[in-house]
């Protein structure tokens, strides 16, 4: 192995590039020492993750996602081949590719497409520990010069291996020349007249030859020369050469490359146990996969997530909330009072807070998620669930990201990304936001504290958390029901294929964990900083200002001792007068059949922002004017005690139950909107979301508040 | 026969594919003329499958699998 000279510049960009489930990312995080950024690619608005190398900062190291293939199928692949040939940044000087030595052959076929690019190339030969257990010894100096770029065997979990393979990228290998695995003579007797007439000025042999190839053996490829007739036609006449002679020319290229990768792995790898034996993996599967206990055991493994999430978190919330509130009276007692306190106070420490309550359950809900595939138990939920989800229009590849967001749209919408058709992705994308996310639970659980009755049906399910858990039904339903109508009437066409790896199981890692879970949760943490401090500090504005009359603030002046009522007159003339108030009245009529009154019409529009905004507006609504009133009442208690001027109710359970329902299915997330609109490449599919997901609310919340009218409830 | 109606435990020979377009993602995937298949079972709902090829574990669905020609091998 190539020894640091010292004088040789070191590489400016290393790419890691290798299948899924390979370590990559390990490999990744050992490189840079976990400093790592997640930012975007220039261009194309998709996820990137790169850091530093470890000892030479001024090296940059990119993690492409895993891939099997780099004829692009799904945008991952799309980014991962970009990223290679240079169409999005520059061409990286070294390329790591992972490979798992317990699954040589597939993985090499990757290797060969690497080999292809021309560029320098060393392989990172991961999880030789697997291997070995699983009764293979790869010798890795025969398959190093039997692919002729350097092999470092690795234990990336141990770190073993690692600090060669770091050494190893600092002073890159040589560039292999040429073409090494053999393609059936008749059609490489085609090749060359096709890659003269390929008009572009900037391709190497190499890729020309590549392109050539690649355009005769697949369709897709093709279609994309429209602009290069000429090299079209070429295309076509070679075709028709090899049907006529019967040529199985579409699996040349895959075929010429298995080729040459069997004899090799043959070669290079000792069995000295039969591979047949049914393997840890095997046994677990025959369980968690059996036809009844599959099943069983993933609704159970379901319901023990949720519940978990919905249990565990509570400590830990009634903590935040806790210094939330202390925070806040810490704020009013330091500093003196004035607008800018109440700003502090009410708009940004209440607004912020009321959204940071619910990281607890986002983090836990993720650790799950991250579990479970980290061990590699999400692939056998798409593998149990695939039936059910291709009947509906879905994709058992689509439980992921459906999982996710039940947490957060916004990375639910971004693991789509790993579906192989786009119909799949667009549908599951469209249908994700119906799942109830972390952020309809603030509203949920206020509005079910205060309306539903506790109590306890048949004795132990208890109605609050019946009442819960039908909002998270009543989502999901409709997901399923919106995705089965987008294939039926939208994305019509034959659905895409679902072929899918079942990983072996492993050991989860619970830094790796810990770290996405991470990772996952700032998109929601940064969102909480970012648009509900914005927004909190814009309502407090729009809740104060313009103040009332000078004739209205006079009654609040003389409010002393029993003269309670009249102050709170005051306080909701104040409101009332706001542009707050203007807003909400002005929308009053459009809601009115819904139950809502201006207070809440105000709440539901500006909850069109981020849903959760809906309680910062009502805690304002109902506390703006209430600063020389220090007994804070909970927000719970104020809904339950307001009235109309004739002494009706605001709120009644039908209103609370109505408002709910709009909550489940109205598209209130503004981030929701730009991360649709950033993978999908259109305005049109946000829009179309929007539309219909608001028009669900409406149309629902309608025949409820209707209905239950007619029906006598109040 | 086709590698749909292979019955879980049964291995079969891939000689070639139903249709002149076979998706590509198989072939990437290692499922190649003279590759020998083993169902390993079916999901709990009958469809995907559950296949080992070339020393992995590959799920594919019942619609895939009749695009692939297979010839059954011996057990």
């Amino acid at each position: 192995m190539a020894q640091s000279s010292g004088q040789a510049p070191l590489p400016r960009r290393i790419v890691l590039a290798g299948n899924p489930n390979v370590g990559k990312t390990t490999v990744f995080n050992y490189l840079t020492g976990l400093k790592q950024r997640v930012a975007n690619y220039p261009g194309v608005t998709v996820e990137r993750k790169s850091g530093r190398l470890v000892g030479a900062p001024q090296v940059e190291v990119i993690d492409l996602p895993g891939t099997y293939s780099l004829a692009p199928k799904s945008m991952d692949e799309q980014i991962a081949f970009d990223m290679l040939v240079g169409r999005i940044e520059q061409v990286p000087d070294v390329v790591v590719c992972v490979v798992d030595a317990t699954n040589l052959e597939r993985n090499l076929f990757l290797v060969t497409q690497v080999m292809d690019l021309g560029l320098p190339l060393i392989v990172a030969l991961n999880m030789v520990d697997a291997a070995e257990q699983a009764g293979m010894t790869i010798d890795v100096q025969l398959l190093s010069k039997a692919l002729g770029v350097p092999v470092i065997p690795t234990v990336a979990r141990r770190g073993d291996g690692l600090d060669e393979l770091r050494a190893q990228v600092r002073c890159p290998p040589p560039v292999a020349e040429g073409w090494r695995w053999p393609l059936m003579p008749v059609v490489e007797a085609r090749l060359p007249a096709l890659a003269a007439a390929l008009e572009v000025e900037d391709f190497t042999d190499l890729q020309r030859r590549m392109e050539s190839l690649r355009s005769l053996t697949e369709e897709a490829a093709l279609e994309r020369w429209t602009d290069a007739p000429r090299f079209v036609a070429a295309v076509r006449q070679a075709q028709e050469f090899l049907k006529g002679r019967n040529v199985p020319y579409r699996y040349a290229e895959v075929a010429g490359r298995y080729q040459w990768i069997k004899p090799i792995v043959h070669q290079a790898t000792k069995a000295h146990r039969p591979s047949d034996a049914p393997s840890f993996t095997d046994r677990v599967d025959a369980v968690v996969t059996h036809r009844v206990l599959g099943p069983i055991i993933f609704v159970a493994l379901l319901a023990l997530v949720f519940q978990a999430v919905f249990s565990w978190a509570v400590p830990a919330m009634d903590l935040i909330e806790e210094g939330i509130g202390r925070l806040g009276s810490t704020v009013r007692a330091l500093l003196p009072s004035g607008w800018a306190v109440d700003l502090l106070a009410d708009g940004v420490i209440t607004g912020v807070g009321n959204v940071v309550v619910f990281l607890p359950q986002i983090l836990l809900l993720f650790f799950f998620l991250g579990l479970m595939e980290d061990t590699g138990y999400m692939a056998r939920t798409a593998f149990i669930m695939d039936k059910v989800m291709k009947r509906v229009g879905l994709n058992g590849r689509s439980v992921l990201p459906l999982l996710s967001s039940y947490a957060c749209a916004i990375p639910g919408i971004m693991a789509a990304r790993t579906l192989d058709s786009e119909r799949d992705r667009l549908i599951t994308i469209m249908v994700a936001p119906l799942m109830s996310c972390s952020a309809r639970l603030p509203v949920y659980t206020l509005f079910i504290a205060a309306f539903i009755p506790s109590g306890k049906l048949f004795g132990f399910a208890d109605y609050q958390g019946l009442a819960m858990f039908s909002m998270y039904l009543m989502g999901t339903v409709m997901a399923v029901i919106a995705a089965w109508f987008l294939r039926r009437f939208v994305f019509k066409g034959s659905e895409g294929y679902f072929v899918m790896e079942l990983p072996p199981y492993r050991r989860p890692r619970l830094r790796q964990v810990l770290l996405r879970m991470v990772q996952r949760s700032q998109i929601f943490a940064v969102r909480a900083g970012k648009i509900i401090f914005t927004c909190s500090v814009v309502l407090w504005f729009l809740a104060s200002f313009p103040k009332p009359g000078p004739t209205e603030v006079n009654t609040s002046g003389v409010a002393a001792g029993p003269a309670a009522d009249s102050v709170y007159a005051a306080q909701t003339a104040e409101i009332h007068s706001s542009f707050i108030g203007l807003l909400g009245r002005a929308l009053e009529p459009v809601m009115a059949p819904l139950g809502f009154d201006w207070k809440m019409s105000a709440g539901i529009v500006t909850a069109f922002a981020a849903r959760e905004v809906i309680i910062s507006t009502l805690g304002i609504i109902y506390s703006v004017s209430e600063e020389a009133d220090e007994s804070n009442i909970a927000l719970r208690d104020q809904l339950k005690a307001d009235t109309y001027p004739d002494g009706r109710p605001v709120f009644t359970p039908l209103v609370a139950v109505s408002l709910l329902v709009f909550f489940v299915f109205a598209l209130q997330c503004m981030s929701t909107l730009a991360i649709a609109r950033r993978e999908t490449g259109t305005w049109l599919w946000p829009a179309v979301m929007w539309l219909y997901m608001t028009a669900l609310a409406y149309l629902f919340s309608l025949i409820i508040y209707q209905g239950g009218r007619l029906l006598g409830f109040a | 026969m086709t590698l749909k109606e292979l019955r879980s435990g049964e291995r079969g020979t891939i000689t070639g594919f139903v249709e002149e377009h076979a998706p590509v993602r198989l072939l990437e995937m290692g499922l190649l003329p003279g590759t020998v298949v083993e169902v390993l079972r079916l999901a709990p709902l009958g469809d995907p499958m559950d296949l080992r090829v070339r020393g992995y574990r590959l799920s594919i669905r019942k619609a895939e699998a009749a695009l692939i020609n297979v010839e059954r091998q011996g057990p």
